[in-house]
């Protein structure tokens, strides 16, 4: 059953929905301005075989590629109150949430699901920048405790690929909580012994980066990310000079000591498996495309 | 001199005509202007007690940041005693936006440590406007856990605009600094109490606020992003303020609805500006009732019951 919600039906969606919108076949390279035929850019993760400039990916793509056989079991995340300020800016927020989950397909900006890389079992939340720029508010809090618990519960790793402007605005100081309330989340899977890695992906800033993107055992982003606190046209604005080349990018936190390392996303499976298999001091890895892991190892 | 805010504009008037008629009256030993001077103090006070009464959400950031407003460092001066301030972050320098060290509130003594703005523009540069580098962070991180050691409660005075946004600040990991600072506020096994005396600025603010009880005064602000920033995101105009301070709920009122805040203190007529020795007094029993609230709990209470607290925050709108 979850094999077939999980992968059959996404995946014969997909093929319909492609087929349905023939003008997006082909699209321009952001870095390199190249024209890519779509099928050239998701068979390579969606990073530009012309110029390795990394775009964006959603969380299910990203965990198609990520997991054995492409499977995975979505872990649910409780509910948080709707509208809790009733914030309206020129908008109505219950408005703009409809807007990001007709657009996106997806219920919020996190992605939560249990299952196995290179036959490690896991548990992996990402963040989607396209549902209203991956805005941390109540729900991503409640994923990454609900991701935090399960990992604990299961006694698997956790790892957590963020992509946010910051916190929800339409949440107000709920959101700003999320700060402390992911601190909680990432205590947990320290006491208990239990790798946190975090992949930062382009971009993550603001309170996201100020609370758990920052706190991972292993701290790992994709080439080229911008990760900061605070963004670059707001320091310009404050300190009146223009900023160097590459600032507040992967490359360029990686040299001022704020990263472990930077890593193409083709290599990241690899890299994710190795770490989390060192760290819970698992025999290496058997490599190869791996089918979906069999019955009689279910991926809980 | 009092410094007006601009919708206190019809109050200036009418507390400057009676300090006028006063001055004339010094100069003039036989005008008699007691009775009509003492009308307009009348009515000042009406008045005052008018605007005040009913604050929208700007005017309530805009007494917060009222630059009379007694800060960090009168709280700290009036309050403990014997208060020694302890420097640096034992990695990079020493930062002036966040003051902190050992004092002692009555016999006890305590760990206190809180944003600093400065009062006058030479304090207000070296302070940074209370805006803190990593350096700020990690030197309460260094003072948090010296608390922890030594058993000593940390008090923490939030005052900030926001940490700073510089090149250096960013380079030096501020946004990591900030995780930490937070991550420390839940682990401590001391209690942990907070004041927020004035603008509460998003992380900066968070940094020292994941605390076991958390107090605004009344006219204290606390919110995920300032008004202006809002309404430059959220409007495409940063004039829009007024609208983004009403949408963000960021007053001492709201909070303490959306449990964000576990009490409010009460400020004096006008804002604390207009009465500082009662304001901090107020601010003085308040932290000693919070502290004497948690007098009976072991270290591993305090860590579970903040856990606790923060993970249940956001059951509840402002719907019902």
């Amino acid at each position: 059953m979850n094999w077939i919600s999980n992968y059959v039906r996404p995946r014969i969606n997909s093929i319909f929905s492609r087929r349905e919108t023939p003008e997006n076949l082909w699209s321009k390279c952001d870095g390199c301005g190249t024209m890519l035929f779509h099928r050239e850019i998701s068979d390579n993760l969606n990073v530009c075989t012309s110029c390795g400039h990394h775009m964006h990916i959603t969380p299910r793509d990203r965990f198609y590629a990520l997991f054995d056989g492409g499977v995975f079991n979505e872990i649910a995340v409780p509910e948080p109150i709707t509208d809790p300020l009733q914030f309206r800016d020129q908008k109505r927020y219950p408005d703009r949430m409809k807007a990001a989950q007709k657009s996106t397909g997806e219920k919020e900006s996190m992605l939560v699901a249990a299952g196995e890389i290179g036959r490690t079992p896991i548990i992996a939340a990402a963040q989607d920048f396209s549902f209203m720029g991956g805005s941390m508010g109540m729900y991503v809090g409640n994923a990454i405790i609900a991701a935090a618990e399960e990992a604990v519960k299961l006694g698997r790793p956790l790892v957590l690929f963020s992509a946010a402007g910051g916190a929800r605005m339409q949440e107000g100081i709920l959101s700003l909580m999320q700060m402390p309330r992911t601190t909680v989340a990432v205590q947990m899977l320290k006491e208990a012994g239990l790798p946190y890695i975090v992949v930062l992906t382009h971009p993550t800033t603001g309170g996201v980066t100020a609370s758990y993107a920052m706190l991972g055992d292993v701290q790992i982003a994709e080439p080229n990310a911008l990760i900061c606190f605070a963004g670059p046209r707001v320091i310009e604005q404050t300190i009146r000079e223009k900023l160097p080349e590459g600032f507040q990018r992967a490359e360029y936190l990686l040299e001022h000591g704020m990263l472990d390392r930077v890593t193409d996303r083709r290599e990241m499976r690899k890299e994710l498996i190795m770490l989390t298999r060192m760290l819970m001091q698992m025999p290496p890895p058997t490599w190869g495309d791996l089918p979906a892991p069999g019955n009689e190892t279910p991926a809980k | 001199m009092t410094h007006y805010l601009d919708f206190e504009k019809p109050l200036a008037e009418i507390e400057g005509k009676a300090e006028e008629l006063r001055a004339m009256a010094r100069e003039n030993e036989d005008m008699d202007i007691e009775d009509e001077a003492k009308a307009l103090d009348v009515k000042a006070d009406a008045l005052l007690k008018d605007l005040y009464a009913k604050l929208t959400p700007w005017r309530k950031c805009q007494v917060a940041r009222h630059p009379d407003r007694p800060h960090c460092r009168d709280y700290i001066d009036a309050l403990f005693t014997e208060y020694m301030p302890l420097a640096g972050d034992r990695a990079f320098g020493d930062d002036h936006a966040v003051m902190g060290g050992l004092a002692r509130l009555g016999d006890r003594p305590v760990v206190v440590i809180g944003h600093e703005k400065g009062n006058d523009t030479q304090s207000r540069i070296e302070r940074n406007f209370g805006m803190a580098r990593p350096e700020g962070y990690r030197k309460a991180i260094r003072l948090m856990e010296m608390a922890d050691k030594f058993g000593l409660p940390v008090v923490t005075l939030v005052d900030t605009p926001g940490a700073y946004p510089g090149k250096g600040a960013e380079e030096r990991g501020q946004s990591e600094a900030i995780a930490r600072s937070t991550e420390k506020c839940l682990q401590v096994g001391v209690p942990l109490i907070t004041v927020i005396i004035g603008e509460g600025g998003s992380g900066g603010a968070v940094a020292f606020a994941t605390a076991n009880r958390v107090a605004m005064l009344e006219h204290s602000v606390y919110s995920v992003i300032s008004p202006e920033g809002c309404a430059s995101i959220l409007w495409k105009d940063s004039d829009k303020m007024r609208e983004a301070a009403e949408a963000l709920r960021l007053t001492a009122q709201d909070l303490h609805r959306l449990g964000v805040a576990d009490r409010v203190i009460p400020e004096p007529l006008g804002g604390a500006h207009r009465d500082r020795q009662t304001a901090i007094a107020a601010v003085g029993a308040s932290i000693a009732a919070m502290l004497a609230d948690l007098e009976n709990m072991d270290g591993k209470d305090l860590v579970d019951a903040r856990r606790k607290k923060f993970l249940s925050l956001g059951s509840k709108g402002l719907a019902a």
